[in-house]
């Protein structure tokens, strides 16, 4: 009762990196809150996961292994969810802001009466004072997120509701081992109790999913273009300089939006958060919804015409100047020095 | 011969895209006033899957529902430009402050008034909230199933819709019997523009808080074009739980709101000129931070 709980989400049989990361945030959380961590995994076919999950700190494992949790459709996955947390009652639940997470998680909050915050970049412990009835609330999960297409953060509590639901997008929390020798208490729940014969209403007819030619994640460099790029063409100078040293090409949302390069390619709370060993933002002038998906990179350097720019405050470089006569530059030098 | 009744949800968003340097006041708060009012984006993608269904059912009815203040019923009338035979606009105070739980439990509550529906559409998510929430929780509290993300409708009848769904690493077609919500993807078609002669007809359309406000006769107005009216809903004329609305009905809470001050770092600013991009690049390579 009352612990800190994580949807694992299942990716083509493979427990899915954000799950992973969540349960790291969660084993934290769960520390802090002195109560246990479990871990939801609904599926067919999940012999063995638990030596997967329990190293990173899972106490008890709710496993649901029925022919009809896979592959995910909603209503399967919200009614053993809901009946789950009806008898546990966990105070925390955390999922990926994934195309999964973000379909199960509002229909999970709107059946249970709690709050879901979508597309967090912190999640911290702390206490709020409600004034006007002077009543004091400990351990309150502080959901951090950029809000007004980023240009503020907010920090949003669910002081009554429980569990305090939060989502989070892919990379935004680290992966750690925990214990490799840590227990894990493996609960197997017979899923036919909670469904519900209107559960099988929506049935997948056709599925093409393809293993994503494009990860930005883990690039030691990433070549990232604002909208300021200007059209499809102008970002081959980019990719050109991403080649050449060995990285790949990112891209902000008004980027993406214009359809100057794939979605998968976003960085920013809305996208993929990356950490490279070198940023190199073109013509990128840094609101807050991108910055917060790439401020952690080691080295970051900001080609911009504008002085001003509020990314040249965390850049470690600063080149003045316009993209189109920087970039070129960049590759003509590299090529040279590195002979 | 078919037809479908179908309810588009849609929101009126400030337009956090083209958000410029005099958007945030000297306090740190946001400066709405000068952001312009739009139609959210995906809503409108969810408003030509509807006209579509529309064009192939010409019989099909399609209502607009919005919650929010007077002037969205701005949206409205883009609406009807398009295509839209109704729009309703659910406004009042005690739904201030809703988060997006009590966002769709009036929602829901304006859709049972409504109460005879095959089909409702709405957008993903909204541009200034991007939280993806609103739809699939209007279809948990009205016990329907939800197909979110579509990209198109591939077909309907009475029976069943075929959608196919737009995923993170791929495409998933499904069917589902009716009555079924829907969520559009961003990367479904866009909508087509505003019709001329529809233009001209229900430019003046507005509601009825509004003719009583410029003073106009708008019982004659009323009477004599139906379809100049917007229909306006407050709490009255739903039937809800009142707990359950506005800040009071809402179970997240703002406890705050920062300016963001990241870290700032010291840094080297150099020009474009040759020889300083050429020693930045001999840095970085010797460094063993590139190469």
């Amino acid at each position: 009762m009352n612990n800190v709980s994580v949807y694992c989400e299942l990716e083509e049989g493979k427990i899915a990196d954000v799950s992973f990361e969540l349960l790291s945030k969660g084993r934290t959380l769960a520390n802090q809150l002195n109560c246990k961590l479990e871990a939801y995994l609904f599926g067919h076919k999940l012999d063995g996961f638990e030596k997967e999950l329990a190293p990173y700190g899972v106490d008890i494992l709710y496993k649901a292994d029925d022919a009809h949790l896979s592959p995910y459709t909603t209503l399967p996955h919200t009614s053993v969810m809901v009946g789950l947390f009806k008898e546990n009652k966990p105070q925390v639940a955390l999922m990926g802001a994934t195309t999964i997470g973000r379909d199960l998680g509002p229909r999970v909050s709107s059946a249970l009466g709690s709050g879901l915050t979508a597309d967090c970049t912190e999640l911290e412990i702390g206490e709020h004072e409600e004034k006007k009835e002077k009543k004091i609330y400990n351990n309150l999960l502080y959901q951090i997120r950029p809000a007004f297409g980023g240009n503020i953060i907010a920090t949003i509590i669910n002081p009554d509701c429980r569990p305090q639901m939060a989502t989070v997008r892919e990379g935004v929390m680290k992966k750690v081992i925990y214990d490799l020798k840590h227990k894990c208490e493996v609960v197997n729940v017979d899923a036919k109790k909670y469904f519900d014969e209107t559960d099988f209403a929506v049935k997948i007819i056709e599925r093409h999913i393809e293993e994503s030619k494009i990860n930005i994640k883990n690039s030691p460099v990433i070549v990232s273009g604002g909208f300021g790029v200007g059209s499809k063409e102008n970002f081959q100078l980019l990719h050109r300089l991403a080649n050449l040293l060995g990285g790949e090409v990112g891209a902000t949302r008004a980027a993406v939006d214009a359809g100057f390069v794939e979605h998968e390619r976003q960085v920013g709370q809305t996208g993929v958060t990356v950490r490279p060993k070198v940023y190199i933002a073109c013509g990128i002038s840094g609101q807050i919804q991108h910055l917060a998906g790439m401020q952690e990179s080691s080295i970051i350097i900001s080609i911009n015409n504008d002085a001003n720019a509020p990314i040249n405050k965390i850049a470690n470089y600063v080149i003045n100047g316009k993209v189109e006569n920087v970039v070129p530059k960049m590759i003509k030098y590299f090529k040279e020095n590195s002979k | 011969m078919n037809a479908f009744k179908i309810i588009v949800l849609a929101k009126q968003v400030p337009d956090t895209r083209n958000v410029g340097k005099d958007a945030m006041k000297a306090d740190g708060t946001v400066n709405r006033a000068v952001l312009p009012a739009i139609f959210n984006p995906e809503d409108l993608h969810a408003l030509e899957q509807a006209l579509r269904i529309k064009d192939q059912f010409p019989e099909s009815i399609i209502t607009l529902l919005t919650m929010g203040p007077v002037r969205a019923a701005e949206i409205l009338r883009e609406g009807f430009y398009r295509g839209a035979d109704d729009g309703i606009l659910l406004t009042d105070r005690a739904f201030a402050g809703s988060d997006t739980l009590a966002t769709s439990y009036s929602l829901s509550c304006a859709i049972k008034k409504i109460k005879d529906f095959d089909i409702i559409i709405c957008g993903r998510q909204a541009i200034d909230g991007d939280t993806a929430q609103v739809g699939p929780q209007v279809a948990e509290k009205l016990h329907i199933p939800q197909i979110t993300y579509c990209e198109e409708i591939q077909a309907i009848d009475k029976k069943k819709i075929t959608v196919k769904r737009r995923l993170e690493r791929g495409v998933e077609v499904v069917e589902c019997a009716l009555p079924v919500l829907i969520t559009v993807n961003n990367s479904a078609p866009h909508c087509r523009p505003r019709n001329a002669k529809r233009l001209m007809k229900f430019k003046h359309a507005t509601t009825m808080s509004k003719h009583q406000e410029t003073g106009g006769d708008y019982l004659a107005t009323e009477n004599a074009n139906t379809h100049l009216s917007i229909k306006e809903w407050g709490i009255s004329n739903i039937d809800c739980e009142h707990v359950q609305l506005g800040l009071a009905g809402s179970p997240t809470k703002v406890k705050k709101v920062d300016n963001i001050v990241f870290q700032s770092k010291e840094s080297k600013r150099i020009d474009d000129f040759d020889e300083d991009i050429s020693l930045l690049m001999k840095e970085l390579i010797d460094s063993h931070i590139i190469g």
